[in-house]
């Protein structure tokens, strides 16, 4: 399918404060937040398969996101990170990608793990204390999480010239927030891509808020624009559009393999949720903000398209019948969860012989001297 | 057999292992081109091609986290830091995640990175560089750390380092480049956790590693002149510490001086001092004396002389050791 060009981020942006510079432009849009088809979203015309596939995987999304929630909330999960409100801009963008493109996520991409096949044991085994990462990279092309912000960015980076020395034509994908976003291994990672022009594609969620620090607080200018300052070509999107992330990271992600350099996606989304689920979000912003970003809830919006291009609501209900399968099997998996032995741990810091080893022997001692021994 | 200084040791193991894998890969600030600073990569990237000898942007975290991410794809990275004080911008991907990674993964992927670091001392340099870090990675589980003194050495360890699996902050004493050595380039890669022993003696024992192994060696000599007999053990590695070496021997002379150019406040000599105390109560004659720098930050060139430890300051401290609980404290 051929489509006109989505807008990119024009290369010098015009300056904010000239009066006579063109009126802000707006992120890509293709449904409005009323889920009717914008000009941009009729002129494309909507793959309506594609459309299901997402909106199904966001409905998943959703209801493993909001158990985990539960789960923390009855005390069977330490600590939850909610991706509520950010399901188009992840499940969108990783649609978009081949399976053999490789992400590194920060911490927040659940509906992305789920998308690439992680089971909820998986997912949840980090949060609920039993684990540093959940799954093994290699499985599906996706890395663990990465909890100290924007390191990973550097990590895809190098991720991305192996594969160029090794004439792989995978693109590397890499998520960070808009908090991440001024973090110095952020600013390297975009001036490493850009410098050795590699096929490295940052996706940013603009979730609007760093804990309690707003964007206005992080960005001197907005993102999309300061990738143009690296060199990396950038594409501005409504982030609370499936379709409107699936159709930018799509060209995206594609330039990028076709050797036309790195390049950002600014996905603008909504942290519906804390930061975490020891957060409390009501101190540091409003009700008014919260429900206008409710109004332009990513699956509302698409359930709506959807319903106007015809899919009946017995389509919909299968799908919700199937969140609420997920939400089971993440509840009773969560339950199941079991963690290692504090011995186990000991032969795993070290590829090759460790005398670390030997203080297993001396923990073992212990648990015997104290009756406690297997 | 060929006399080489060990800078060109150091030059002729990249080399080799370049040539013997071609997953190793050298990155660095102006490695490529220029040779580095040292020039211990002089003429690598001549042989083996921009692809594999990487000149980087000015960006520590960058050269360790790209070489992490290098790493998960199946590569050998040997990073290049420019000088020991520079290492401090990439900590964050040195500790937090270089060093933790394979533990995180459950051992599921391994991270076979090197990071050489021109350390210590000495050249009369300008502020950051001439610092002794190595008790920061030492501190951190996941991290080998591996200090040279000498050619041979130099060459047996980098190329063991550059094979093994695990993350390596591998120490260069950068006053040493120019000093030369025999060195046999058939020598087999050097065990990473043995300490050696490079003098045997009867009444002292002197630990040291990197820069300190020289002044080591020449105090020794010095005391042996005046009959003192006076081993000394090039620990080589710094972490894993080879316990076993330094309270074999320490058993065998009753006494231990440790050197290091780093402050002997929370040095790695506290922790030889601790190890040999716990292994070796019974043998001690004397407490284990420590000689290293002052607790101050590095100082002007001008006065770096006297504020790292010199062969006469390990005299004396061979002298507590020997004097100990006799009346005249000082000789």
């Amino acid at each position: 399918m051929s489509h006109p060009a989505l807008s990119q981020t024009p290369a010098v942006p015009a300056t904010r404060t000239d009066p006579s510079a063109p009126a802000a432009p707006v992120p890509v849009q293709l449904v409005g937040p009323d889920g009717r088809l914008t000009d941009a979203g009729r002129a494309r015309g909507v793959d309506v398969d594609l459309a299901r596939r997402l909106y199904r995987d966001m409905v998943r999304a959703r209801a493993l996101d909001r158990e985990a929630v539960a789960l923390q909330r009855q005390g069977e999960l330490s600590l939850w990170l909610q991706c509520e409100g950010q399901e188009a801009a992840q499940v969108g963008s990783v649609h978009a990608l081949a399976d053999r493109d490789h992400i590194f996520p920060s911490y927040r991409e659940h509906a992305v793990g789920l998308v690439r096949g992680l089971t909820p044991a998986q997912l949840l085994a980090q949060w609920c204390g039993i684990a540093h990462a959940g799954w093994d990279p290699a499985e599906h092309h996706l890395h663990f999480n990465s909890l100290v912000l924007g390191t990973q960015t550097l990590h895809a980076v190098g991720y991305a010239l192996g594969c160029r020395l090794d004439g792989d034509d995978a693109v590397t994908v890499v998520y960070f927030g808009d908090g991440a976003a001024s973090q110095g291994d952020v600013n390297e990672a975009f001036n490493w891509a850009a410098t050795m022009a590699l096929p490295v594609l940052f996706v940013c969620q603009n979730n609007q808020w760093a804990i309690s620090t707003p964007t206005s607080k992080q960005f001197g200018t907005s993102l999309h624009d300061r990738a143009a300052g690296f060199g990396l070509r950038s594409w501005w999107v409504d982030g609370n559009d499936a379709l409107a992330v699936h159709a930018v990271t799509a060209e995206a992600v594609e330039s990028v393999r076709r050797g036309q350099g790195p390049a950002l996606v600014e996905a603008e989304t909504y942290r519906i949720g804390g930061h975490s689920t020891s957060d409390d979000p009501k101190r540091y912003r409003t009700e008014e903000e919260l429900d206008a970003w409710r109004r332009r809830d990513p699956l509302t919006r698409l359930r709506t398209a959807l319903t106007d291009l015809g899919v009946e609501a017995d389509w919909f209900d299968a799908v919700d019948a199937d969140g609420s399968e997920l939400a089971a099997r993440t509840r009773a998996e969560c339950q199941a969860l079991a963690g290692p032995d504090l011995a186990d741990l000991f032969a795993e810091v070290y590829a090759d012989p460790h005398p670390v080893e030997r203080e297993r022997a001396s923990y073992e001692a212990h648990l015997e001297a104290t009756g406690r021994g297997r | 057999m060929a006399v080489l200084p060990l800078g060109k040791a150091l030059n002729l193991a990249m080399r080799r292992s370049l040539a013997e894998d071609d997953r190793v890969l050298v990155l660095g600030e102006d490695i490529g081109t220029l040779g580095g600073v040292f020039r211990v990569t002089d003429g690598l990237a001549a042989e083996f091609g921009a692809n594999r000898v990487i000149d980087t942007p000015l960006a520590e975290s960058g050269i360790v986290g790209t070489a992490i991410g290098l790493a998960l794809r199946g590569f050998r990275p040997v990073c290049e830091i420019q000088f020991d004080g520079f290492v401090y911008p990439a900590f964050d991907q040195i500790v937090s995640q270089l060093a933790k990674m394979r533990a995180r993964s459950r051992g599921r992927v391994q991270l076979p990175v090197v990071i050489r670091i021109p350390a210590g001392g000495g050249i009369g340099a300008v502020e950051h560089h001439s610092e002794s870090n190595e008790a920061y990675f030492a501190h951190t589980a996941g991290l080998r750390v591996v200090s040279c003194s000498n050619p041979q050495d130099g060459y047996r360890l980098l190329r063991a380092a550059i094979r093994s699996n695990d993350p390596i902050v591998f120490f260069e004493p950068k006053r040493a480049y120019w000093d030369k050595g025999e060195v046999d380039l058939d020598a087999s890669p050097a065990s990473l956790d043995r300490a050696l022993v490079l003098r045997k003696g009867r009444d002292c024992t002197l630990i040291a590693h990197g820069p300190s192994v020289k002044v080591a060696l020449a105090a020794a000599e010095a005391a042996e002149e005046d009959g003192v007999s006076v081993g000394v053990v090039d620990l080589r590695s710094i972490s894993p510490l080879d316990v076993e070496t330094l309270q074999r021997c320490v058993a065998e002379t009753g006494r231990a001086v440790v050197v290091h150019e780093a402050s002997t406040f929370l040095g790695i000599g506290a922790e030889i001092a601790a190890a040999i105390t716990e292994g070796c109560f019974r043998e001690l004659k004397a407490p284990v004396q420590r000689v290293g720098a002052y607790q101050l930050p590095y100082p002007p060139a001008h006065v770096e002389d006297a504020f790292l430890p010199d062969v006469d300051r390990v005299l004396l401290a061979i002298d507590r050791s020997l004097n100990f609980g006799r009346t005249t404290a000082h000789v």
